[in-house]
């Protein structure tokens, strides 16, 4: 195996817990950062993939996931978290749980300053919507990290997001 | 210059149309009117949403794929229903076969002062729903196109859309019930036993 492919391993770790904890629904908007994960779900017969035009579609499809009884999670970058606050509301007064697995732009090496503003408020943004927020930096955190998540959640009935640093994904590169 | 056919039903006789024909279906009421609508007839398979403006159709398809081998039912406003177009091309794409969405439509924003949607300005929603590969989808004018649909709508088996014309008469709230978690444990409970606290 090539190193670049040995670093991305963490992405496994997220699908490995999603099996252990027994998701079976996945919405998402696409991040370069959740390719691989999104890719593991959808080859997953088990696992039900629905693609967002945007996050907040995803809030509400998992209010009505956990509604029918079974449990999902939402993959989406930093940039759509603004997007996702008014239906956050839904979560908070019907007590839903609510897994977010949050790419973050705006930070770390970003070479794009228009991800800045959103990217730095994403954990205050959560906060203030009554989203518990956690972050993973490291590759080798981010197994236990999820899978804390996974458990609290599904256990509480509050909503968390896992925020990946930037700086666990990498430099965009931008010459490209 | 062809004249528009005119929205001439009521909103509550619509509603209870509806309601007597729901089977086993498994409903999702948008907020606003319509979620009062609903609240004429209660029943723990309704899940009542009373904010998140724009969510009521994709809380509907999650609980679809879900439950796939119970007919689902979003019944929603025109306003809700425009906050959030994106979900028919995400359900149009997804296409689950127990899924129906179903907006009153009075072409007003009724809760707020009656401002017009752009229902009333020519937005055919149910020509949104045919461009998002919706199988079936029509606009519904009179109670006999009505009935005809409503077996279909809460016991078939295809993903429809049906935006039903009503007049622009105001009821008031006919619900009392507004704690979230109870309405989603109440449902819950019903649909899943005591899995629901697992």
């Amino acid at each position: 195996m090539k190193p670049e492919a040995l670093a991305r391993d963490w992405p496994r770790d997220i699908y490995d817990v999603f099996k252990q904890v027994a998701i079976e629904q996945i919405s998402y908007v696409p991040d370069a950062g959740h390719t691989q994960l999104i890719k593991d779900c959808e080859a997953d017969d088990a696992i039900s993939t629905v693609s967002l035009t945007s996050e907040e579609e995803g809030v509400a499809m998992l209010a009505g996931t956990w509604l029918g009884g079974k449990r999902g999670a939402l993959l989406m970058q930093s940039s759509g978290v603004g997007n996702c606050i008014n239906t956050l509301s839904i979560i908070q007064e019907c007590r839903f749980p609510l897994l977010m697995i949050v790419t973050m732009r705006g930070e770390w090496g970003e070479f794009n300053p228009w991800q800045l503003p959103m990217g730095q408020a994403t954990p205050q943004t959560l906060e203030h919507a009554g989203v518990i927020v956690q972050r993973v930096d490291h590759k080798e955190d981010v197994r236990d990290v999820v899978h804390a998540a996974a458990v609290m959640t599904f256990s509480s009935n509050r909503p968390i997001a896992v925020l990946l640093g930037q700086r666990l994904i990498g430099f965009k590169d931008w010459s490209k | 210059m062809p004249s528009r056919n005119q929205a001439t039903m009521d909103r509550r006789a619509v509603i209870a149309a509806m309601l007597a024909g729901r089977k086993d279906a498994l409903i999702v009421a948008g907020l606003g009117s319509t979620c009062y609508d609903a609240g004429t007839a209660d029943h723990p398979n309704t899940f009542y949403l009373w904010g998140g403006m724009g969510s009521a159709a994709m809380v509907g398809l999650g609980l679809a794929l879900a439950q796939p081998s119970r007919r689902v039912v979003v019944i929603t406003g025109d306003g809700e229903m425009l906050m959030g177009l994106g979900a028919f091309a995400t359900i149009g794409a997804k296409s689950p076969r127990n899924l129906a969405l179903i907006v009153i439509d009075n072409e007003h924003y009724s809760e707020t002062g009656m401002q017009p949607t752009h229902t009333h300005r020519g937005v055919s929603l149910a020509g949104i729903a045919t461009a998002c590969s919706f199988p079936s989808a029509e606009t519904i004018y009179t109670e006999q196109e009505l009935a005809a649909t409503i077996p279909d709508l809460f016991g078939g088996s295809a993903l429809m859309f049906r935006d039903v014309k009503v007049d622009m008469k105001r009821y008031p709230m006919s619900i009392r019930m507004r704690d979230g978690a109870h309405i989603k444990n109440r449902f819950r409970e019903n649909l899943l036993g005591q899995k629901a606290f697992d």
